[in-house]
């Protein structure tokens, strides 16, 4: 017989509902993750087709500093979950490009190198290049109640060059923003360290090991978690959660809830009166992403230095929401084999590009088509990519390629229920994961610290302001 | 409880909390913000520790007795104390 009341109630294995669970598992709460799905992980899940093993969300890890930088994202996350840095085996990228028309600016893990580019590429930006950074780096990027600035608006204040602004804002937007054409600053400050002062690094296996790493600390933590248990319903009285009803009927009572679902779907639980304040704050943007598996590693091919490149080739960069299914201008391209494995190395070639693409005109074709335009689009979402990279035969590389995979908005609506496929989210973030309910709070995407140690951070944070701090204020 | 062992039970907790630090040269008059890297998170931390593995509580007006090793023992072993 299972429980049926649990202090905490967390929705959603992904990053951040795990990292929750384990403080609170820690600090001896009855503590519960409920996941609709069989795998853990949400977004940065991982899953296998052929014996193959693929990461669904992770190009790179972001934030990562070496050993003995602290005071970090990735070194707070490590101390929060009592995490021993060498268990997520994190392996440095080699070095990412963001490439643009005329234009392409290097950078790595070491962040002179990106500020030499800049000041070879835009000498006359140079003042305002060292200004933005000073206004990133001295920036309370952690507060919980600050006040919502534009990050166009705030940039515009130091740089001139529509050229530089677009080449900076293209990655941090591909790799964080769930709002078109301009970020909240704070958002802005939090990718613009996670990318650019810190840096990418992955572990050889993935983003699997990461998941593991969290299952067990949990696991052992005492936590527990219900897979394949989806919340159908969060039921209200008096302004607070009195109980929630699962996807199998069973009612379960809670002291506290933290979903992780995101803003829009978790109002949805909440019912009808809910659903204005849902739709005023769902996300557009959502992407379309080959996967490519060749039985070479690509240096073959001469595309062995970079990591990641961010490219766009338009005068303007312009994220927003795909007009056409797939939107062809811009993208990004992850070629995993290129962190420094050392002695190790990836037993196959993987090249991946993500584009923007439009939810509405893929959620509603008929099955065949789907297929269809999914072979379609697969083709020329390649082709957009191998401008930015040295040129190959396409006999050749279609000789080398293995399997192929590719998901569209409709698949990320289907694995992580973000509504509209919106991989990013909800527009605006609610950064102290306050909701209607008193004791309702969100963690997560919706929170609004990003990328994998990001989400990770949110559930530590929400967890502790919510749940540990608010009950040692009290005692 | 002496207060000796009072400090060394402190030095576990802060020894997981930050495996990275180096706790061997602590010097216990000194304030642990200026000798180690630990921000408001990690002393929340210390603060759920001793709660979690000793019973102890330590009420968040009091939180300043523990900025040093010397005044967390002056703070926390008649703590101790009263418990045994």
């Amino acid at each position: 017989m299972k429980d049926s009341h649990y202090d905490v109630a967390i929705i959603g294995a992904g990053m951040s509902g795990l990292a929750a669970g384990i403080r609170l598992a820690h600090f001896g709460r009855k503590v519960c993750i409920f996941e609709r799905h069989n795998a853990p992980g949400g977004l940065n899940g991982f899953y296998s087709i052929a014996g193959r093993k693929y990461d669904v969300g992770l190009h790179a890890l972001t934030n990562y500093v070496a050993p003995g930088v602290k005071g970090t994202p990735l070194g707070k996350l490590l101390r929060q979950l009592r995490i021993e840095r060498e268990e997520f085996a994190l392996r440095p990228q080699k070095q990412s490009r963001i490439a643009f028309p005329d234009c392409s600016l290097k950078f790595t893990n070491d962040f002179s190198v990106l500020e030499a580019e800049v000041m070879a590429n835009f000498p006359r930006q140079a003042d305002g290049w060292r200004a933005l950074v000073q206004a990133v780096r001295t920036f309370d990027d952690v507060s919980l109640e600050a006040k919502p600035l534009s990050a166009r608006e705030v940039v515009a204040q130091h740089l001139s060059d529509p050229l530089l602004i677009d080449m900076i804002f293209c990655p941090l937007m591909y790799y964080g923003s769930a709002q078109e054409r301009d970020m909240e600053f704070g958002q802005f400050v939090i990718m613009f360290k996670a990318l650019f002062l810190e840096g990418f690094a992955r572990p050889l296996d993935g983003v699997r090991v990461i998941i593991r790493v969290l299952l067990e600390k949990f696991r052992a933590a005492g936590g527990e978690r219900r897979m394949k248990c989806g919340v159908a319903k969060i039921i209200e009285e008096q302004g607070r959660v009195a109980h929630l009803i699962l996807e199998n009927g069973e009612e379960i009572t809670v002291g506290q809830v933290i979903s992780s679902i995101g803003f829009a779907e978790t109002m949805q639980l909440c019912g009808p009166t809910q659903q204005v304040a849902a739709e005023r704050n769902t996300g557009t943007l959502s992407y379309a992403e080959t996967i490519s598996v060749y039985n070479r590693e690509p240096a073959t091919w001469g595309w062995g230095d970079d990591t990641i490149i961010f490219f766009n080739d338009s005068d303007r960069f312009d994220y927003s929401q795909a007009r056409a299914q797939v939107d062809l201008r811009s993208g990004v391209i992850c070629l995993p084999n290129n962190f420094e494995y050392g002695a190790e190395h990836l037993p196959e070639g993987i090249f991946r590009v993500t584009a923007l693409a439009n939810y509405q005109l893929w959620a509603h074709v008929p099955e065949a088509t789907y297929q269809a335009d999914k072979q379609r689009w697969y083709g020329e979402i390649i082709r957009s990519a191998r401008r930015f990279l040295p040129a190959v035969d396409d006999a050749v590389l279609a000789d080398a390629q293995l399997a192929t995979d590719m998901f569209t908005p409709r698949t990320i609506r289907k694995f992580t229920g973000h509504l509209n496929g919106a991989i990013y989210g909800a527009p605006h973030k609610i950064r102290n994961g306050r909701t209607h309910l008193e004791n309702l709070y969100l963690c997560g995407t919706d929170q609004g610290f990003l990328g994998i140690i990001g989400a990770m951070l949110s559930g530590i944070s929400m967890a502790n302001y919510h749940v540990l701090q608010g009950n040692a204020a009290r005692s | 409880m002496t207060k000796d062992n009072c400090k060394k039970l402190v030095i576990d907790i802060i020894s997981d909390i930050a495996p990275d630090e180096d706790l061997s040269a602590i010097k216990p008059e000194i304030r642990l913000r200026d000798q180690l890297q630990l921000d408001s998170m990690d002393f929340l931390d210390i603060v759920m520790e001793l709660r979690k593995r000793h019973g102890i509580e330590v009420p968040e007006a009091d939180y300043g007795q523990l900025a040093s090793l010397e005044s967390c023992a002056d703070y926390l072993t008649p703590k101790f104390a009263a418990k045994a």
